[in-house]
């Protein structure tokens, strides 16, 4: 049953893994870019909720209203301001760009909050759980959080599938040149691209706020896992993100469980190098993003 | 008042000069085939006039604006509709969503082009990757038209497709221009592109060095000016002379 059990909480932490990582699947699927300050946004986004939530007095769910508009908007800006004039300077000017960008923030958030650890509060939502027998049960915070991610990713799947922007989404991660050529402004098309991969950054990493302590040197690690999540799954790939960050939580509680806790970072990534010599392209084809 | 002026056009490739000093000007309802040997700078003028390379010196006037600083994008919402050379279709999207993708209000729908291009209705939900030469070719006009342009460049149509997908293909670009298109044609095939357009230019190492009405041209004419042998009778070096 114990062993049930670390699957099924490796599942649930899957979809906050896979919500970390969808907006970089989104950002590498249109623009070959990877984000390499995506945890650094991320956490900065859970910092936004901790002030808004403590100034005003609203719970995290509250300030997610003013937070994920906002972390949109700092997309759209980021892109137009940064990353289009580096993807003028070939493919390593946005990792630059990217890696600067998260260094600025982390320090950023250093010297505003100090190294101390924070966490939000999700009210009832934090302790409620559901006892399916007396050694499995599921938190209601980690059920709200995978049901969340798979209404994100679902909703980004059905936006690049059903809509014209979606289309045009596609069209420009194939060819942005051939793109404008049909009327489409590339620029701006990434640039909305960039705004939902922050929006669902901040989303992510409000759950992780609620789940569990945070400080601000933790940002790369939040990338790490969202890019182990998306090479797993697929580079590109919405859907096989999900499964990435499914496969990754259930390896990290499994080698806990066989293993002791210490060992659940390294099972995750033990499975990520597997993945990498084996099935380098990850388990869903680039192609499905597209679909 | 003309449809497209292009003024003393000059567009480089680095130290190459494709395009030198060409002008001419294009009404609503003409149909102007560009022909010429390779390397003349026939498609490097297209994709000039379309946005997709930024020329060094000269204008081009659509309308009554001059577009030369424009973006690409933003010329095809003023009504530039270019079908480029080798296709360029998005792979990762089907038949429909290629054309859908383009849509503009106006004439053309998707209806209309699976209309006009029969051959791409049974392969509306295929992917572009896997579509035939001649398919991928009508796709790419179609997506042009779903623009719904009021001026059509059309590079290189008939390269590297099989005789009866060029046969289809002109056949349903003869239907296009009867709808009342203004078409401008970068072609290879001398015949055909005499036989679909009312005007045939020719160039010849960047330059715009014979132009005229087809029917006035004699297919002698225009071969001479298309292999440099010499400078056919209506020389056009100027803009003057292209009009």
């Amino acid at each position: 049953m114990t062993w049930i059990d670390a699957v099924i909480q490796g599942i649930l932490l899957g979809g906050l893994y896979a919500l970390f990582a969808c907006g970089l699947s989104l950002m590498f699927g249109v623009m070959r870019i990877i984000n390499l300050a995506h945890g650094d946004l991320a956490l900065l986004a859970t910092f936004m909720v901790l002030v808004i939530s403590q100034h005003l007095g609203l719970s995290p769910f509250a300030a997610l209203v003013i937070v994920l508009p906002g972390a949109a908007v700092v997309g759209y800006a980021l892109q137009y301001a940064m990353f289009n004039p580096s993807l003028r300077g070939g493919e390593l000017s946005p990792l630059l760009a990217t890696f600067g960008l998260s260094v600025v923030i982390g320090n950023m958030l250093l010297e505003v909050f100090s190294p101390d650890t924070h966490s939000l509060s999700a009210g009832a939502l934090t302790t409620a759980s559901w006892h399916i027998t007396s050694q499995i049960s599921i938190s209601a915070l980690s059920a709200v959080i995978f049901g969340a991610a798979v209404l994100v990713l679902g909703g980004l799947q059905l936006l690049l599938s059903y809509t014209q922007l979606g289309r045009a989404m596609r069209a420009t991660a194939d060819d942005a040149r051939t793109a404008e050529l049909v009327g489409i402004n590339a620029k701006r098309v990434y640039a909305i691209a960039t705004a939902i991969a922050l929006a669902t950054a901040a989303l992510a990493g409000t759950f992780f706020g609620m789940r569990s302590s945070f400080d601000p040197t933790l940002g790369p690690s939040q990338l790490i896992f969202a890019f182990e999540a998306v090479v797993i799954g697929g580079l590109g790939s919405l859907w096989g993100t999900l499964v990435g960050g499914i496969l990754l939580g259930v390896a990290q509680t499994v080698g806990a469980q066989a293993f002791g806790a210490e060992w659940a970072i390294v099972s995750g990534n033990v499975l990520f190098l597997l993945v990498l010599a084996f099935r380098s392209q990850g388990i869903f084809a680039a192609r499905e993003a597209h679909q | 008042m003309s449809l497209l002026e292009v003024r003393d056009l000059e567009v480089r490739h680095g130290l190459l000069q494709a395009v030198r000093g060409v002008s001419f000007a294009l009404e609503e309802g003409d149909t102007l085939a560009l022909v010429g040997a390779n390397g003349a700078g026939k498609s490097t003028l297209l994709r000039a006039i379309a946005g997709g390379h930024r020329p060094s010196r000269g204008q081009i006037v659509f309308g009554d604006r001059d577009i030369i600083r424009l973006p690409a994008y933003k010329r095809v919402a003023l009504g530039m509709g270019l079908v480029p050379e080798g296709r360029h279709l998005f792979p990762s999207l089907t038949v429909e969503e290629n054309l859908v993708v383009a849509e503009r209000p106006g004439y053309w729908t998707l209806d209309g082009v699976l209309e006009a291009f029969p051959m791409l209705a049974p392969r509306r939900k295929s992917r572009a990757a896997v579509l035939s030469g001649g398919e991928r070719q009508a796709t790419a006009i179609g997506r042009a038209l779903m623009t719904n342009p009021r001026l059509l460049l059309l590079d290189e149509v008939s390269l590297g497709l099989a005789p009866v997908a060029v046969e289809d293909l002109y056949r349903s670009l003869r239907t296009v221009i009867e709808r009342g298109a203004t078409v401008l044609l970068v072609e290879q095939d001398l015949g055909r592109a005499m036989a679909l357009c009312q005007r045939v230019a020719c160039m010849l190492e960047g330059r715009l060095v014979l132009e005229g009405h087809s029917g006035e041209l004699t297919r002698e004419q225009v071969t001479e000016a298309y292999f440099g042998l010499r400078r056919a009778g209506i020389e056009v070096g100027s803009r003057e002379g292209s009009q």
